[in-house]
């Protein structure tokens, strides 16, 4: 059932079932295709606008290519199944939005601490509470980081567009596989709901990661050691002999709990932080245009970087030295490249539909001396060319 | 002392001795569960490998995860059902076990058991009802009985008690039986039944927590509280011929549905293979 030992057939069925070519579709239903390229085939998830479009799409898709689609009584439910499925060896993930990311937030924490690999995907949607239901916004930033409780490290990749959207959910399966972690995708519901031209490719074109699995007995005994020195461990999957043991108190490399003993926890919760510190490699990513001479910079993610490079560009043809930064994985956030570049200019702007949350990750990669200034705005609606163009001219 | 004793213990290959003794309070009704669940799988022949036993968290959370040798997951309050919904789809072919209390699968999970009955998804749940939060000092539950004191209803309770079985009977399960800790042959021929039918099947174990129930309702002794369940446990054929009055503080006893209904997993693989005949993807 599973990809992995099966790759020339599922090779086959994506091939008969999606040609590669261009499609006009929303970003909802990239971010499907890309799961499903990626090797998803489990998908647990509870209706929200503005995510739906992703479980219908999965519901419709999952069964044709042997995945199982189901819909659970609740968003904390929905993320306790692809934990579940995940142990199982099944890629798995969930989509929502920002309430129902609230409600995942626990069982996010948990599967940091049992280093389960899943996707969950956070169409963000114009908060607080219910807010503004179907409108998009950049509110989850930090959410995204500090949602759940406790000391804990987090990925989340944020993409720029539907196409974006599709190898981003790819990459994000990706980095949950190398990593044995969850990643956060940080969509939002403007893209989420915008119909674009979406390039599908041939499969032999995606980059497909498995988890690690036990080489041997002794290194199934460790499901939370560090055999590899890599600070992540083989996964013993249920379902093979190993009794494996996974429990959310810290435990120690075999699995054992062990709340009491200072050192546990210390050197689990260490090696949690070390995993995703050491393999950067893995996961960072960030997109740059005209940074080499730039005297002005814009920083920005997801939906709001689309507007800020339009206006990065007419302000290069207005003779302004402008260049545009974007991290592509916003957390951990790219802090060195950040005061690599803080260093080179005088003025920062920070674009994004909150009234400023990444501005503060920017804050601290840059000196004092630089004008750092966020251009926000709430409200449903995206920010325009010309908005972020003025303010870039009031820089100049 | 307490390794020798476990050394006699004629069913110790299914245990993890390295996590050894329990953590579970002398008295506790949660030894007794545990040996009713390996009886159990003993009587049957059940490879351990073929089981993934599943908790949420709580005393009765910890009976299988970690002293039952098997693969376990040891999940968040309230949530194992639902991460044990998760490990069955993925293998339909395992037996897929949940060990947890009533606060744990009742209270705070209770969406996901009444859920998981409906879709009668193959999970089997051991349901350790011990009418109190007995891990977090014994405050009242939704199971406490009307009238009793708990370190939070330090006056009386003036809840009434959720009825378990009967709720997730009526929500659709295949299986539903309750038993307590006082009468255990019936209890291990219980869990035997649920883990061979097909669909989601709860046994209900009134259970004993003399240390946060019964010493502060007047039962110290663990033994008192076997016999309080003695004196008040009415079987189901009986008590369909009393008053609801009657039944005020009884326990009903005894299997409360068996019955053969399409099981979920079934039903999506099912699915799957016709959505792939209709496409013409058999055989890719």
């Amino acid at each position: 059932m599973i990809i992995r030992g099966d790759e020339p057939g599922q090779i086959r069925l994506i091939r008969k079932l999606y040609k590669p070519g261009n499609y006009f579709m929303q970003g909802d239903e990239a971010v499907s295709y890309g799961a499903i390229f990626a090797g998803c085939r489990f998908y647990a998830g509870y209706p929200i606008t503005p995510a739906s479009e992703i479980a219908e799409t999965m519901a419709r898709e999952l069964p044709k290519v042997s995945g199982y689609y189901i819909q659970m009584e609740d968003e904390i439910g929905s993320i306790a199944a692809v934990v579940g499925a995940s142990w199982t060896g099944l890629k798995s993930m969930t989509a929502t939005s920002g309430p129902g990311f609230s409600l995942m937030q626990e069982n996010l924490g948990y599967a940091i601490m049992t280093e389960t690999p899943l996707v969950l995907v956070d169409v963000q949607r114009s908060g607080p509470s219910t807010g503004q239901a179907t409108k998009g916004a950049q509110g989850d930033f930090f959410q995204a980081r500090w949602g759940t409780h406790g000391d804990h490290p987090i990925i989340a990749v944020s993409p720029t567009s539907g196409q974006d959207a599709f190898w981003e959910t790819i990459r994000a399966f990706n980095i949950a596989e190398k990593l044995r972690t969850p990643v956060v995708m940080l969509f939002d519901g403007v893209l989420a709901h915008t119909r674009e031209l979406v390039r599908i490719p041939d499969i032999e074109e995606v980059e497909i990661a498995y988890r690690k699995l036990p080489a041997n007995e002794e290194e199934a005994k460790l499901p939370f050691g560090d055999p590899h020195g890599d600070g992540v461990p083989p996964m013993p999957l249920f379902g093979h002999g190993y009794f494996t043991h996974v429990t959310g108190s810290t435990h120690k490399g075999d699995g054992l709990r062990d709340v009491y003993t200072p050192e546990v926890h210390d050197k689990l919760v260490r090696r949690l932080h070390r995993k995703i510190e050491q393999n950067k490699s893995v996961y960072e990513k960030y997109e740059e245009h005209f940074s080499d001479d730039a005297e002005i910079l814009v920083v920005s993610w997801g939906v709001t970087a689309r507007p800020a490079l339009g206006a990065v560009l007419k302000a290069r043809e207005e003779g302004i030295k402008v260049g545009l930064f974007v991290p592509k994985t916003v957390h951990p956030f790219p802090g060195e490249r950040m005061r690599e570049l803080g260093k080179r200019v005088r003025a920062i702007l920070v674009p994004e539909m909150n009234l400023g949350q990444m501005i503060l990750e920017v804050e601290r990669y840059v000196n004092d001396d630089v004008v750092l200034k966020g251009v926000n705005k709430i409200g449903g609606v995206p920010l325009t060319v010309e908005e972020i163009l003025r303010e870039i001219r009031g820089v100049a | 002392m307490a390794k020798e004793v476990y050394s006699k213990y004629p069913l110790i290959k299914y245990l993890r001795k390295e996590a050894l003794p329990t953590a579970l309070c002398p008295g506790c009704g949660g030894g007794t569960v545990l040996n009713a669940f390996a009886n159990a799988v003993d009587g049957l022949k059940i490879d351990p490998r073929e089981l993934v036993v599943v908790s949420g968290i709580g005393c009765s959370a910890w009976i299988a995860s970690p002293y039952f040798l098997a693969d376990t997951l040891h999940t968040t309050h309230g949530r194992a059902i639902a991460f044990a919904t998760g490990v069955k789809v993925g293998l339909p072919d395992k037996k897929v076990v949940v060990i947890s209390g009533d606060g744990d699968l009742a209270g705070i999970g209770g969406n996901h058991l009444i859920h998981a009955a409906r879709r009668n998804v193959d999970i089997t749940v051991i349901l350790v009802n011990n009418f109190i939060y007995g891990m977090t000092g014994g405050q009242v539950a939704p199971t406490t009985p009307f009238g009793a004191i708990t370190t939070t209803t330090p006056y009386r309770n003036i809840e009434h008690p959720l009825q378990i079985s009967e709720t997730v009977a009526a929500a659709g399960a295949s299986y539903v039986a309750r038993w307590t800790t006082a009468h255990v042959y019936q209890l291990i021929e219980s869990i035997k039944k649920a883990l061979t039918v097909k669909g989601f099947s709860l046994v209900e174990v009134i259970s004993q927590c003399p240390v946060q129930f019964g010493r502060r309702n007047r039962m110290k002794e663990p033994a008192e509280m076997l016999r309080w369940f003695l004196r008040n446990s009415v079987p189901l054929s009986k008590a369909k011929k009393m008053k609801p009055e009657e039944l005020e503080g009884k326990f009903v006893i005894g299997e409360f549905v068996n019955r053969e209904r399409p099981e979920f997993t079934d039903e999506l693989n099912k699915l799957i293979d016709e959505v792939q005949e209709h496409f013409g993807l058999k055989g890719e």
